[in-house]
């Protein structure tokens, strides 16, 4: 069979094993995304956009068991937050905090069913924009099937993070969630993601920052080895907004993380982060897309990733700069620290720079620990697998070092070091 | 105190004999210099000493306290109470100066049984030591050596000596790039470490430093061999003489 008859017959096989859910505001929108993803196919393994990871998993009908794992006290979980929980995608109501707050409406997508909500704006509207110049049809799929999610309207400076628990209970779970987050303008909130979510998981979150808006993003995947993940966040950036995001994943036998973000307004900034730290089948993918549409935005690209024992890490990360975004400040760096010879990076920067006033810079490395410096470290008697972590931690820095919450990192950090002392010679 | 005996060394990756059979006797509470050409082998005897990669040890030992060395870990070696200020110490981004010297103090202090020091001790401790030496707070909370200047970097591994507190201490070319009231500083810092129970190893090419750091004895090496022995007056023969005279004599 030739290649687009398979692709066919496997969207159709996929589509088949789903339901579409009905009713309410969202009912349009999903017709769309789904005659959007029939049109367009699955992502499928010539893809130029998949060249570096199998999309199959993904996208098969059938879902592959993952053992269920339970982290023990999970990140975050000692941080004043408001604690939305859903386990293998379903909305544990029981395990959550009552969803009221002051500055901010706290709904969810499968209960909101009114004919007219703030959320039809944005719904499918974000992933939509996002599906030029490349496809993203993972994305289109969940707009079409996602089953709930959370919808934040932000109105003011909200006082605590909203914190989403994921939990993995059963081991042939396939779940769809789909978040709306709109911050209005002067408004800024928190957003905490954590934990294992099901053993397929399939994420979208759509972010509507206005002018002065503010939203900060900390997520931790992982520890659950055997799940696999697409996720994706399609941000949109008003007039001297602020997106950061940074996430953290560790193990993962297949995680795709695609970031896509446009700065629509002067003088926004938007900085993605991420760290990851990978052992054996480990594959990791962290695909990026930032469009400057305006005058003077500032973005950052910062992806570190811990790789051994044969795992695998992609960054495929991309700036463009269209006609008119004068004084662009574009920055991205993707490295990979290989602690054997087993492990690979494959990295694709690019830059599209269409106005002639931007400062743009791109590099990616991969490279070993630092022999000197892991010798001067036990010259001074830290033993050899305390002097690695460390010089590890210190290359995963300036990733971290993008969360601005102290406390935040230093919860982050302390995983790290965790893993690392679970993970040696 | 430290016991070296025939020390042969050639490295691993190729066929060159660097060291000998160096002979070196240093007894507690004294000082040794060593001065000799350049190349002639003295920071690769102090990378041996302190268990660096790379080289391969063809013949001779080396004792420390009775203890033999070369068949340590690097950390061992300082856990046992050597070290090494280094000739070009490493920069290490990432890694917080006082992080590093925390874990460091703590790692040893482990590896010896005795009890951690805590947090307020040690900052108690570093700042002491760091106003000594001129080292600000600034330069403590910076990454390891990442940005210092030459002389900097000198006097921070002097704080690390300090703190550390070992019984061998060997330096290498720690005078060089410093400025005149820096290397005062320094040999302060090294002078108040001086002790019965210390060794010390001073690899230098000036008399100047042996001003303030009064050796008890000196030695030359040349192609990777101890080749005189004398008291201070040795290093002052070298000042005014160079080499020429002393290698001509012993070859
Ligand atoms: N890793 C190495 N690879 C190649 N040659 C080396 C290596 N290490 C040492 N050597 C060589 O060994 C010899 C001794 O070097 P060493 O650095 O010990 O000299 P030194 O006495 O400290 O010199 P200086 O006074 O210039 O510091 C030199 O010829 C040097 O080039
Ligand atoms: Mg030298």
């Amino acid at each position: 069979m030739a290649e687009a008859a398979l692709q066919q017959t496997a969207t159709d096989a996929r589509l088949a094993s789903l339901t579409l859910p009905t009713g309410g505001w969202s009912e349009a929108a999903r017709a769309d995304a789904l005659s959007r993803v029939k049109s367009m196919g699955l992502p499928h393994r010539r893809d130029e956009y998949w060249k570096y990871t199998r999309p199959d998993t993904l996208t098969q009908a059938d879902v592959i068991s993952a053992a269920v794992f339970d982290e023990g006290t999970p990140i975050f979980n000692d941080i004043d937050s408001l604690k939305i929980v859903f386990v293998d995608g379903v909305f544990d109501e029981a395990a959550s905090d009552d969803l009221s707050l002051e500055g901010v409406s706290i709904e969810r997508l499968a209960t909101s069913l009114a004919d007219i909500h703030w959320a039809r704006d944005l719904y499918g509207v974000l992933e939509t924009r996002g599906q030029t110049p490349v496809q993203r049809p993972l994305a289109t799929l969940n707009t079409a099937f996602a089953t709930d999610g959370v919808l934040l309207h932000v109105t003011g400076k909200v006082s605590k993070p909203i914190n989403l628990q994921y939990q993995h209970k059963s081991e042939c779970s396939d779940a769809f969630l789909h978040h709306v987050i709109r911050v209005d303008a002067g408004a800024e909130v928190t957003l905490l993601e954590a934990g294992p979510a099901a053993a397929r998981f399939n994420k979208v979150m759509e972010v509507d920052i206005a002018d002065t808006g503010v939203f900060h993003h900390v997520r931790a995947q992982g520890r659950d080895h055997e799940r696999r993940a697409a996720t994706h966040i399609f941000a949109r950036l008003g007039q001297e907004s602020t997106f950061k995001s940074f996430t953290l994943t560790k193990n993962g036998v297949m995680t795709r993380n695609e970031c896509v973000i446009e700065l629509t307004g002067d003088d926004a900034i938007a900085h993605v982060a991420g760290a990851c730290v990978g052992d054996g089948d480990f594959h990791h993918d962290d695909t990026v897309f930032i469009t400057h549409d305006a005058v003077n935005c500032e973005s950052r690209q910062v992806f570190k990733k811990v790789l051994r024992n044969g795992a695998t890490g992609v960054f495929q990360g991309k700036i463009l700069v269209k006609p008119g975004a004068q004084k662009t400040d574009g920055y991205q760096i993707s490295q990979s620290l290989l602690l054997d010879d087993d492990s690979q990076f494959l990295a694709k920067p690019e830059l599209e720079i269409y106005a002639d006033d931007v400062a743009c810079s791109h590099g990616s490395t991969s490279g070993a620990i630092d022999e000197t410096a892991l010798f001067y470290l036990r010259s001074r008697g830290v033993p050899q697998d305390q002097a690695t972590d460390l010089l590890t931690l210190a290359f995963l820095a300036e990733a971290v070092d993008e969360i601005e919450d102290e406390e935040l990192r230093t919860e982050i950090v302390d995983r790290l070091s965790g893993w690392l002392e679970r993970h040696r010679n | 105190m430290l016991s070296i005996k025939n020390l042969s060394v050639k490295l691993e990756e190729e066929d060159k004999q660097i060291l000998k059979g160096v002979d070196l006797e240093i007894e507690a509470g004294k000082v040794h210099a060593i001065m000799g050409p350049n190349g002639s082998g003295k920071s690769t005897l102090s990378y041996v000493l302190s268990g660096k990669d790379g080289y391969e040890v063809t013949d001779g030992s080396a004792y420390l306290e009775g203890e033999d060395v070369l068949e340590m870990e690097p950390e061992e070696r300082a856990a046992a109470g050597l070290f090494l200020a280094f000739q070009y110490p490493v920069e290490i981004p990432g890694v917080g100066n006082m992080t590093f010297l925390r874990t460091a103090v703590n790692a040893q202090r482990k590896a010896r049984g005795e009890e951690e020091m805590s947090a307020a001790d040690f900052l108690k401790a570093i700042r002491a030591k760091a106003k000594e030496l001129k080292v600000d707070a600034d330069m403590l909370k910076r990454p390891v050596n990442v940005g210092f200047s030459g002389g900097e970097k000198k006097r921070n591994e002097i704080l690390q000596m300090a703190m550390l507190e070992p019984k061998m201490c060997i330096l290498d070319e720690t005078d060089s790039g410093l400025d005149v009231d820096a290397m005062k500083l320094v040999a302060e810092g090294v002078n108040a470490l001086r002790s019965e129970g210390r060794g010390f190893l001073v690899i230098t090419h000036y008399q100047r430093l042996l001003d303030h750091i009064k050796p008890d004895v000196v030695h030359i090496m040349a192609d990777g061999k101890i080749v005189k022995t004398g008291g201070p007056d040795l290093a002052l023969e070298v000042e005014h003489n160079g080499y020429a005279g002393i290698l001509s004599e012993v070859a």
